[in-house]
């Protein structure tokens, strides 16, 4: 068994974790930049920090024989003050040239407002003038639809190729309209405020599994860096076929972030 | 969204073998937590918007109509149009929309 677990957020987590990971299968994950839980209070904490996504976290990674990838930006949850967000968003450029970094992500909206979204516009721009992928957050809970919709709306007037857009944390009332859209889609594997295995199997039955991915989306708070063979095994169980689930697990994220020239395997056997 | 209404590779009877002892669990949480809320001591004379969340949640439940996680999400997001400037002074997001019931906690 092999995956990608292409949304985690391995600085919180344990060497023990990548442990873990590698004996489930999987051979490589994506990690986004994000709220690590306590607002930095300089620019220079984000530089630390993506010093720390392009150069610790790979190694770390290869320890175990897992590739690592990043993706850079400011977080909506520290992107209220639109000044402090452009000191941050100004020192990506340069950590884009980082051979391991896939895009920029992941931007978004935390409580839907307009200072949060001047920053997002900006680093669309960003990443629309980079030629870059782009890799979604969507609001939590009640803001959810909502802020998908708005986000959805920004990108669409950038001229990004929505292919080469994931929209990540969608559930039964977004994905819909993110698929519909043109938009690729992530679920998000969480106990308990975003999806579960069983639900994530269940959208993949409704709306099928083209342009899907599912990730553990693993941090600091209330999460599991195994649930996406976790969901292996659920749809496994329901009795969907191995090729289906190679999908959604590798072949999907492998397509997605092949887009971007920095995303390379290893050859593996068999 | 596929147009078969058993896009479920398991017969019913299989999904109830896999399935009813954990839901069976979950619905008796449900129960408990509401046996619980009348239980605790009263705080307010409106009810919480998240309790009266959860009840017309509970209603879309045994309605018999389809898609109901989806429509119980739409139940419990926010609908509004208002984009404030700035999140200062906003709470994290709660699970259910606060203006709901005209009550808040």
């Amino acid at each position: 068994m092999r995956y990608i677990d292409p949304h985690v957020h391995m600085v919180s987590r344990t060497t023990d974790d990548y442990q873990r990971m590698a004996l489930a299968g999987c051979i490589a994950i994506t990690e986004p930049a994000f709220w690590a839980g306590f607002d930095r209070s300089s620019a220079q904490g984000f530089y630390d920090y993506f010093r720390q996504l392009t150069e610790y976290e790979p190694r770390r990674a290869a320890l175990f024989g897992i590739r690592h990838f990043a993706w850079l930006c400011i977080n909506p949850k520290e992107a209220d003050d639109p000044g402090f967000a452009r000191e941050v968003v100004s020192l990506i450029p340069d950590f884009l040239k980082c051979e391991t970094v896939l895009g920029i992500g992941e931007i978004g909206l935390n409580k839907n407002t307009r200072n949060e979204k001047i920053i997002l516009e900006e680093q669309i721009a960003l990443a629309e003038k980079h030629n870059q992928l782009v890799l979604v957050h969507t609001p939590h809970l009640e803001d959810k639809l909502k802020g998908t919709r708005l986000i959805m709306d920004a990108l669409s007037a950038s001229r990004i190729d929505p292919g080469r857009i994931l929209i990540d944390h969608v559930e039964e009332h977004t994905v819909g309209e993110v698929l519909d859209r043109g938009f690729w889609a992530g679920m998000t594997l969480y106990p308990d405020t975003k999806m579960t295995p069983q639900r994530a199997t269940d959208v993949i039955e409704m709306y099928g599994s083209e342009r899907l991915w599912m990730n553990s989306a693993g941090d600091w708070g209330c999460s599991d860096p195994l649930a996406v063979p976790k969901a292996r095994i659920e749809m496994s169980r329901r009795g969907h076929s191995a090729r289906l689930i190679d999908q959604v697990t590798l072949e999907n994220p492998k397509q997605f972030l092949s887009q971007s020239p920095n995303f390379r395997l290893p050859e593996l056997p068999g | 969204m596929t147009s078969s209404p058993y896009s479920c590779p398991q017969s019913r009877e299989q999904v109830l073998n896999s399935y009813f002892m954990e839901h069976r669990a979950k619905v008796l949480d449900v129960a408990a937590f509401l046996d619980r809320l009348d239980r605790s001591q009263p705080s307010g004379t409106e009810p919480d918007f998240r309790d009266s969340a959860i009840r017309d949640a509970i209603r879309i439940l045994i309605d018999g109509q389809p898609q109901r996680a989806k429509r119980i999400l739409e139940l419990l997001s926010d609908l509004s149009s208002d984009i404030p400037q700035s999140a200062h002074g906003m709470k994290g997001a709660s699970g259910a929309v606060r203006s709901r019931s005209g009550a808040g906690s």
